[in-house]
């Protein structure tokens, strides 16, 4: 019994040194999919520059279901990775009851805040990158109407719009914005049918500039505004390259900044509010080989500006998320 | 309103009807010889992803479209097997290969292109290009009609075409032929079928496999015609299930589906342009308002208070021989 006893208090020791040598950061992607040429995918590549600067490895999962969300966070902190980095708003919820949990280990969280005191909460500016692409999009205008085409109708899409919106009214302030939101349920996010047939809608409407801030379906806006001849802005990662010289620019949230740096900190990870915008290269609009031609000098001056503003605080740009309204637009 | 913005809505009403027609024509072929089918969203997803890969690596279109038809009939074999040959549950069976569906896809996509579960976009050879039909152009100055032939009826994809005259055809196949009445009588009471010595196993086999070749249709529509230009991930968002309350919205008839499907197109199309609606009522109507419509409607139906949509009377029932 003794030997027994003996025997197993070797292998608990045992598996708690395996898993102390396990203080590998893990990253979890949300519903998505790990490729997803947007969201997702940003923060695995954030992980894979980590992974081959450091030469660590990392651990992950992608979700199939919400009822997954919970256990994944249970799994990794239990098998000793730290920090536990997750990709997504809906993981709220779940953090907030697994963080209290495992006070040892650090989470940290993206577009979503959870106030524990293991937990950083990772937050773009999105309203504040959208501001540079609508005053982009007013400056590339000839009609003088503008489109937005969201995915699920959610206050972060909201955000999105509202940033994009009174961009477009600071260059042109009698320019029409057309905003027009997929769907209320996830499988708007995989619909480029209705994103093309929303494109279409709005450019019977005289819109000449259509930014689409809708996952999967910002895939048939961008490639609908190609084939009729007018200019679409990408979202998230840079989707410049998907139409060369017909997608004006691309709102830039670098989700693989915030997921390489959390890496990069490791165990020490500074917990609490963390804010991405302007000012620190987490939110900005993309300039490649593929728009050089369509964004003037002038152009790049007026949006340069406007950035330095908003980093300097001169220019503040009205947050949908902050009262649930918009100024410059109703939706 | 002016004609013109009338003209586009009904214009992108019928585009959003037609894979909503090919898969209500579809369940309805099945469901007329008793075979309940859950699985015509798994059938379009596979088609059109398999659709769009082949168009994207041989640069055809119609190439694409048969491959899309091979990979939809491959899942209404298998339907048949399990709901005919081995009398097995058939919601069980089309639930099964809708989450087949999904994740297949996703995951041949995903080894194959590399690109997220999505295939490459596709360049204009590869894709089915809207048709200008002659005189388009010179008939525009006719008053009312010209604009009407110009906007609605021209510049479709020939997919379009083919799906509008699938419903005649369709009506020919059920009513004056041979092979649709023994059809529709294998779905009311198969065993008189079987009494006069025709095989019950045979005919609902067709049906199955006429079910995969317009599913295979509506997803090549989806995927490779203008302006669609590629498959993504679940990219048939719902409109099976869509296509289902169509086919008992329309009592399990051809025209009758014809009008459902343009009438939910024409809901879908309505939904694109809030403000036209603003303007003619007066009020804003939420989007979410409209595009719940087509599912109040059938409820309405189904409660009984537009007429009573009785299903063939032997669907979802295995035949068997002896008992």
């Amino acid at each position: 019994m003794t030997l027994m006893t003996k025997f197993l208090g070797a292998s608990a020791v045992l598996a708690l040194s395996a898993g102390a040598a396990l203080a590998d950061p893990a990253l979890i992607f949300d519903l998505g999919g790990k490729f997803d040429k947007s969201f997702n995918e940003a923060a695995f590549n954030g992980a894979q520059r980590w992974a081959g600067e450091t030469g660590g490895t990392f651990a992950e999962v992608e979700l199939q279901s919400d009822a997954q969300r919970e256990q994944a966070l249970r799994r990794f902190a239990e098998a000793g990775n730290n920090p536990i980095v997750m990709a997504g708003f809906s993981f709220g919820t779940a953090l907030e009851e697994v963080a209290a949990d495992y006070p040892d280990t650090k989470f940290a969280i993206i577009d979503m805040v959870v106030g524990q005191p293991n937990v950083r909460s990772v937050v773009f500016n999105e309203h504040e990158g959208s501001y540079l692409v609508g005053m982009l999009a007013a400056m590339a205008s000839t009609s003088g109407t503008v489109g937005f085409i969201g995915g699920m109708d959610i206050p972060l899409i909201r955000k999105f719009g509202c940033g994009y919106a009174q961009g477009v009214l600071a260059v042109n302030p009698d320019a029409t914005v057309i905003a027009n939101m997929t769907g209320t349920t996830p499988t708007a996010w995989n619909d480029p049918v209705k994103g093309s047939e929303l494109t279409l809608a709005q450019i019977s409407q005289g819109a000449d500039v259509v930014y689409a801030a809708a996952g999967g379906t910002g895939v048939g806006v961008l490639q609908t505004a190609a084939d009729n001849g007018i200019l679409s802005i990408g979202v998230d990662s840079n989707q410049n390259y998907m139409h060369p010289g017909k997608v004006l620019t691309s709102m830039l949230k670098r989700v693989d900044n915030a997921v390489y740096e959390a890496f990069m900190a490791g165990a020490d990870l500074e917990t609490g509010f963390n804010v991405m915008g302007v000012g620190n290269g987490g939110v900005g609009y993309a300039l490649d080989e593929y728009n050089a031609s369509l964004i003037s000098a002038e152009m790049q001056a007026a949006v340069d500006a406007a950035a330095a503003d908003i980093t300097s605080g001169a220019l503040a740009v009205h947050d949908y998320t902050s009262d649930e309204s918009c100024p410059a637009l109703t939706f | 309103m002016d004609l013109l913005t009338l003209l586009q809505v009904l214009d992108s009403s019928v585009r959003m009807a037609t894979p909503l027609l090919l898969a209500c024509l579809a369940g309805l072929f099945s469901e007329r010889a008793g075979i309940f089918d859950i699985g015509l969203e798994g059938k379009m997803l596979v088609a059109a992803f398999l659709a769009a890969a082949m168009a994207s690596v041989t640069g055809s279109a119609w190439i694409g479209l048969l491959a899309g038809i091979g990979a939809s009939l491959t899942l209404a074999i298998v339907h048949g097997l399990a709901s005919i040959t081995f009398r097995g549950n058939q919601l069980i069976s089309g639930v099964a290969i809708n989450f087949f569906a999904a994740g297949i896809t996703v995951v041949i996509a995903q080894s194959w292109f590399g690109q997220g579960g999505r295939t490459p976009q596709l360049g204009d050879g590869a894709r089915f290009q809207s048709i200008t039909l002659p005189f388009a152009e010179s008939l525009s100055v006719v008053p009312l009609l010209g604009p009407i032939y110009k906007e609605l009826i021209s510049g479709h994809s020939i997919l379009v075409y083919i799906a509008m005259l699938i419903v005649p055809l369709t009506w020919w196949g059920l009513y004056r032929t041979r092979f649709g009445l023994r059809l529709r009588a294998v779905g009311e009471n198969p065993a008189a079928v079987d009494t006069a010595g025709i095989s019950v196993v045979r005919l609902r086999y067709s049906a199955v496999l006429i079910c995969g070749v317009l599913c295979g249709i509506a997803g090549a529509q989806l995927a490779t015609a203008e302006p669609a230009a590629g498959f993504i991930k679940d990219m048939t968002a719902g409109r099976g299930y869509i296509a289902l309350a169509a086919l008992i919205f329309a009592k399990w008839r051809p025209w009758y589906a014809l009008m459902a499907c343009l009438l939910f197109g024409f809901l879908q199309a309505l939904e694109l342009r809030p403000d036209l609606i603003t303007n003619v009522i007066g009020i804003k109507v939420q989007g979410q308002l409209l595009s719940a419509l087509p599912y109040i409607m059938t409820v309405v139906i189904l409660a009984g208070f537009v007429g009573k949509a009785i299903p063939p009377r032997a669907g979802g029932e295995p035949y068997v021989k002896e008992r």
